[in-house]
């Protein structure tokens, strides 16, 4: 039996399949159509809502593989590569794509390694090599000072995993048909050595991994009193707030929201650097944004390198008069 | 406890430069360090160390040279350094990579904890930890933020994830991948850079630890790079100048309308 077909790992959180389930659907409709085959989106987890299923295809998807049990109700290494494999083994899917979130991230290399397939971190460029169709895998390496394009000329399942926001989700499309295949979970050894004991959520709701909009501060802002007009900024922005490696260590924000080397690498599709000088460490965490705005006092600072749109000028002066300027808005609107 | 810390040592980021004509990296000149996420990992080891008792390996794959890393991180503490070269390990990618650390790690027999830093800044991958993990056949856990404590059997640990933390117990002998709040890297001491001078490194080879020459460097890897570009700078950095309120008054609007046109706002 040959590999053929396009999967992708869907996401769900209680039972609710989460948005990077639908960029993948993007990426993995195109790549389906290339290599003119069929599209599934695999998904793990227990009691998902029927009306996400349906919306798996709605979104692109021919067929919905869904495994249900009540140890893969939250995400754990062990099991959900059990099952995964048994899938890849039964199906033999051609090349699998997942979201380089904190679950593929680790379950996607657990998983090449058993089924001894190529595995490609943090694509931002997926495509079918026309000659051999061959998935080619493009992915910043060196802190987004190169572009390597990857492939895996044998071994299958091709796997390759894509940072969230790095593209669009896939529209829906009113009457668009596909199939929901159930499968079982029995037989798979299903332990683990991981127990959750709890979760603690974060205080503010965003999180910046995901947000489509990042706002964030550096030393530039000086002080902690300061620092607050990011948030402010933020707030009317519908942004989440990022920090620099300075804002982080000053304590003016928490680590979680760090962005660059040391910290989170976001692909928003804005990206706004206030007070950031843009150290390469930092450039590391941001520059796939597809727009990026800088303010800073510096003309010769690196972050207007990478910048669309910037001031140069004191924060001081510009950062209150944007948050007067979108407040304005914000009440016209109303 | 006993502790097992895999390291790499990396281009050091801040200086590396581009070769502007071929797109590619130049390391001549760029100093080698140990890449900076394994140095939270390296202290994590020592501070359990310190607590339980134990021992704290550091191993690491590459060239000859890859003994300084390995120095330093005994400088810093750990007990003993073993160096994984030969030119069979050349070329290799994660998974050929992971396979060779992982029946290594085989070699050095008894151990309750592997500590990785999340991913290195050169590769930028986060997939060999998981991937040893898988190899051999222990439980993991990434984006560990913090060690909570050390219980029966296992070791209870934060895990960052995108909404929060995860609390997990984790059962021994795992994988754990380290992110920066877990620890403050400690700098090495004078009396510790002079027993790791002194220290015996050493180095095991493909024969050595038993591997299986198929599985091992290029040949042993399922990823081809095909091709490395620099990527297009396509971006064009309207500037402007904000000095006076005027100037002030005249960006921000400028601002505004391109974020307008953008639909961003």
């Amino acid at each position: 039996m040959n590999w053929e077909g396009v999967w992708i790992l869907a996401e769900q959180r209680g039972g609710r399949v989460q948005r990077i389930s639908h960029e993948l659907l993007t990426r993995g409709r195109e790549l389906a159509d290339k290599r003119g085959g069929k599209l599934t989106a695999l998904l793990l987890g227990r009691a998902v809502e029927q009306a996400d299923l349906d919306e798996l295809i709605a979104r692109g998807a021919d067929r919905v593989l869904l495994v249900e049990d009540e140890a893969l109700e939250n995400f754990r290494p062990e099991p959900y590569m059990q099952v995964c494999r048994r899938m890849i083994e039964k199906y033999r899917p051609e090349i699998i794509i997942a979201g380089a979130t904190s679950l593929g991230r680790t379950l996607m290399p657990f998983l090449a390694v058993q089924v001894n397939a190529g595995l490609t971190a943090d694509c931002t460029i997926l495509d079918i090599e026309p000659e051999t169709g061959n998935l080619l895998q493009t992915r910043p390496a060196i802190g987004g000072n190169i572009l390597a394009t990857i492939k895996t000329p044998e071994a299958r399942p091709q796997m390759a995993t894509v940072r969230p926001q790095s593209t669009r989700p896939a529209a829906k499309q009113a009457g668009r048909r596909g199939e929901i295949v159930r499968e079982t979970a029995a037989g798979v050894d299903l332990s683990s050595g991981v127990a959750l004991v709890r979760f603690v959520g974060n205080e503010d709701a965003v999180n910046i991994s995901d947000a489509r909009k990042v706002v964030a501060g550096g030393h530039g802002f000086r002080t902690s009193e300061k620092f607050r007009m990011v948030y402010e900024l933020a707030e009317l922005m519908q942004a989440a707030v990022g920090g620099s490696r300075d804002a982080v260590d000053r304590a003016w924000i928490t680590y979680p929201h760090q962005v660059g080397l040391s910290g989170k690498t976001v692909t928003p599709g804005l990206y706004i650097a206030i007070g950031i000088s843009g150290a390469i460490q930092h450039l590391a965490g941001m520059q796939t944004a597809e727009t990026i705005v800088a303010i800073n006092n510096d003309p010769e600072a690196m972050i207007f390198n990478v910048a669309d749109f910037g001031i140069v000028g004191d924060l001081n002066e510009i950062v209150p008069r944007l948050i007067a300027r979108l407040k304005e808005r914000r009440k016209a609107a109303r | 406890m006993k502790i097992i810390v895999p390291i790499k040592q990396v281009p050091e980021t801040a200086a590396v430069k581009m070769d502007e004509k071929t797109g590619t990296m130049v390391r001549e000149g760029v100093e080698a360090i140990i890449n900076p996420l394994d140095l939270y990992g390296l202290e994590l080891a020592i501070e359990l160390r310190e607590k339980f008792g134990g021992e704290v390996t550091a191993l690491s794959m590459g060239p000859p040279k890859a003994e300084t890393a390995l120095r330093e991180a005994m400088a810093m503490g750990c007990d003993r350094g073993v160096l994984l070269s030969d030119k069979a390990f050349a070329g290799a990618d994660t998974w050929a990579t992971s396979y060779t650390l992982a029946t290594a790690i085989g070699k050095l027999g008894e151990f309750d904890l592997i500590i990785c830093g999340e991913r290195a800044t050169d590769g930028d991958t986060g997939q060999v930890g998981p991937a040893i993990a898988s190899f051999l056949g222990l439980p993991v856990a990434t984006y560990i933020s913090k060690f909570e404590e050390r219980r029966e059997g296992a070791v209870r640990v934060h895990r960052l994830v995108e909404d929060g933390y995860e609390v997990l117990d984790v059962r021994l002998p795992c994988v754990l991948t380290v992110v920066k709040e877990v620890s403050n890297p400690r700098l090495p001491t004078l009396g510790g850079k002079i027993k790791a001078r002194q220290s015996e490194i050493p180095v095991w080879t493909a024969a050595s630890i038993g591997a299986d020459p198929e599985k091992l460097g290029l040949k042993g890897s399922p990823t081809r790079v095909v091709k490395i570009h620099k990527p297009k700078v396509s971006r064009q950095c309207t500037k402007m100048a904000a000095s006076d309120e005027a100037s002030a008054d005249k960006a921000v609007e400028a601002l505004v309308e391109f974020l307008d046109k953008r639909d961003l706002i």
